[in-house]
């Protein structure tokens, strides 16, 4: 205790700065190094997913590893895309079959369900509410066996139905995030439309929806990269080729290159289409930086 | 009792009665797909647990047998049970530490902080397809890039993915690559913190360190704890990355509890077992988030709000 407090003065933090100059130029200096080598190492994987899809095999081969291949074989983006699998195919299925319609119908229908969580105060709100939440914990294992039983018997197997029907009904997850949002906005807003005699959908379209579009993109962010990453949920119901998503696809060409033997250009074959499929979400990363750090750190608000 | 529950419904206000029909319409898509896609599921696979069940032929009653198999009989199950196990209780708490420093390391004055924010984030939005594939060539025994590197500084190479002892840490190792996300929350909450706080500890005669353990931790310990509920349910589910990468191997060392259930109705088309060995799972899960809470108490602190 006496020890810390004859210490006081000096641990000040501005004091300190200026005090001890070279101590403090020592922990900036280590402070850079840490974070520089912390990101080399949060990046490179994908720096070498992008430069190995434009080596040849020999160069792929090669110990110790080519960071910056010469020459560089831009050709394989074009030959694995088009002369291995239909991936224009899957592209069309992920967008059009998959991510499109999952997120039209989880950002109106979580909207809707999110204002009922959260604008009108009604009896037994909260227990509904817990039992949403509740319901995040259940693995997808326990809905798995009796949903494939019930989509098999309806000849919905080898469709997109039930990866996309289910969104129809919200997304938990979604739903508490829109529901946090709306917590947010005065209940006053609200009240003074009421007074004016607009109904609930006409305050949730006129009043609450303009407010949310931050939210709202958040969500359609999200959930477009959950359907365009989904790897499990396509593998259980599609087992036809022409139906694969583009992660399935990815997949497809490994298995295809490898299980007789290596085929040539197997791995920059896979790194290319890898990175075509990663692009679009980085490129989506770039121009709405700001929307996805929002809301990610939207998410972990709840303690 | 019929009476009085009587009176207390026609208690119930104009407003009030209006506000609950309205309420329940506009949760109504959520509570159909409660009922359809996880009520009705969950109690028949409760039910098909109990069963045993090809896809082929009817269901056919047979009591607790499938646990049974499970616990006496199935010659994976305690291996896949070790090495879930061994997946979560490494991953979710390495995952988080790292996640907790890297966010404190961007937390304080540097240049360019959305840069390096943005480079930590971005594996954790990239499909799991693309990690796996390029975590395949990276940690390949013969070219891959991380042992180029190790034997270009003369150290022998590491199986990461070919030995029995290596892939669960190899997993571990993948899935703290992608911790982004919540390194990204942590630094909101990190943001959130109040400076106030600091300047008082630093007053007190507090250091780096002593402030870091009696502000920032108990500050953000709400978020810890919901960071660290999400990571375990979701890491006792993990299926993608071990089924692309190691598809279990070898010799099933990272054959986790969701591939082998995926094997057991899929593979195996027992889709009783299936059943059970999902509602072992969910059993678990559950006791696992209760105790996660129930501990709360004693280490989370929740500010003045609540």
């Amino acid at each position: 205790m006496t020890a810390t407090a004859k210490a006081a003065p000096e641990t000040n933090f501005i004091t300190a700065a200026r005090k001890t100059k070279t101590t403090h130029v020592i922990t900036e200096i280590l402070k850079y190094a840490i974070l520089i080598v912390l990101s080399a190492s949060f990046f490179f994987p994908l720096f070498y997913m992008f430069v190995s899809a434009i080596k040849n095999d020999a160069q792929v081969y090669t110990v110790p590893p080519i960071l910056f291949p010469n020459p560089a074989f831009w050709q394989n983006f074009y030959d694995a895309w088009t002369k291995t699998f239909n991936f224009n195919q899957m592209t069309i299925n992920s967008v059009f079959r998959y991510c499109l319609p999952v997120t039209l119908a989880t950002v109106i229908v979580c909207t809707v369900v999110a204002y009922g969580f959260s604008r009108i105060k009604w009896i037994g709100r909260d227990i509904f509410f817990y039992i949403c939440m509740g319901t995040m914990m259940m693995p997808w294992q326990v809905t798995m066996v009796p949903l494939f039983i019930v989509y098999r018997t309806l000849h919905w197997t080898n469709s997109y139905l039930p990866l996309v029907v289910p969104s129809f009904f919200g997304v938990p997850y979604f739903i508490f995030l829109l529901r946090q949002f709306m917590m947010t906005i005065p209940e006053e807003l609200s009240d003074a439309a009421r007074i004016d005699g607009a109904s609930e959908l006409g305050i949730l379209y006129r009043i609450i929806l303009p407010l949310m579009t931050p939210a709202l993109t958040v969500v359609a962010l999200f959930r477009w990269l959950g359907a365009w990453n989904d790897y499990l949920g396509p593998l259980i119901y599609l087992n036809r080729a022409d139906l694969y998503p583009l992660a399935l696809g990815v997949n497809q060409l490994r298995v295809a290159q490898t299980s007789t033997g290596n085929q040539a250009n197997t791995f920059p074959y896979l790194m290319a289409v890898s990175t075509i499929i990663a692009l679009p979400i980085l490129l989506l990363f770039f121009f709405a930086q700001r929307t996805f750090i929002e809301g990610i750190s939207l998410t972990g608000i709840k303690g | 009792m019929a009476a009085t529950a009587g009176t207390r419904s026609s208690g119930l206000s104009r407003v009030e009665k209006r506000n609950l029909l309205m309420g329940l319409a506009f949760i109504s898509p959520w509570l159909i797909g409660f009922l359809v896609f996880n009520l009705y599921p969950l109690i028949s696979s409760f039910y098909y647990s109990l069963t045993r069940y090809d896809l082929i032929q009817a269901p056919v009653y047979i009591g607790l047998g499938n646990y049974t198999f499970t616990f006496t009989q199935d010659p994976n199950f305690w291996n896949v049970v070790y090495n879930t196990a061994f997946y979560v209780i490494f991953s979710v708490p390495l995952s988080i530490a790292a996640a907790f420093l890297i966010a404190n390391l961007l937390n304080t004055r540097i240049i360019g902080r959305s840069i390096f924010r943005g480079i930590i984030y971005i594996p954790s939005i990239v499909p799991a397809v693309c990690t796996a594939m390029v975590w395949l060539l990276l940690l390949n025994i013969q070219y891959g890039a991380v042992n180029g590197m190790l034997q270009a500084i003369h150290l022998k190479a590491i199986p990461f993915l070919s030995s029995m002892s290596l892939s669960k840490p190899s997993l571990v190792m993948i899935a703290a690559w992608a911790c982004g996300g919540t390194v990204v929350i942590f630094l909101a909450s990190l943001q959130d913190v109040s400076r106030t706080l600091y300047e008082a500890a630093t007053m007190d005669g507090a250091n780096a360190w002593q402030r870091f353990v009696a502000v920032t931790l108990p500050m953000c310990s709400p978020v810890i704890l919901f960071n660290l509920i999400i990571g375990f349910i979701n890491s006792f589910q993990e299926f993608t990355l071990p089924w692309l990468l190691t598809a279990g191997g070898p010799a099933a060392s990272s054959e986790l509890y969701s591939l082998h259930l995926y094997r057991t109705a899929f593979q195996n088309l027992r889709m009783g077992t299936a059943s059970a060995l999902a509602w072992l799972l969910f059993v678990v899960i559950v006791i696992f988030t209760v105790i996660l809470f129930r501990s709360s108490g004693r280490w989370v602190y929740y500010g003045g709000e609540r």
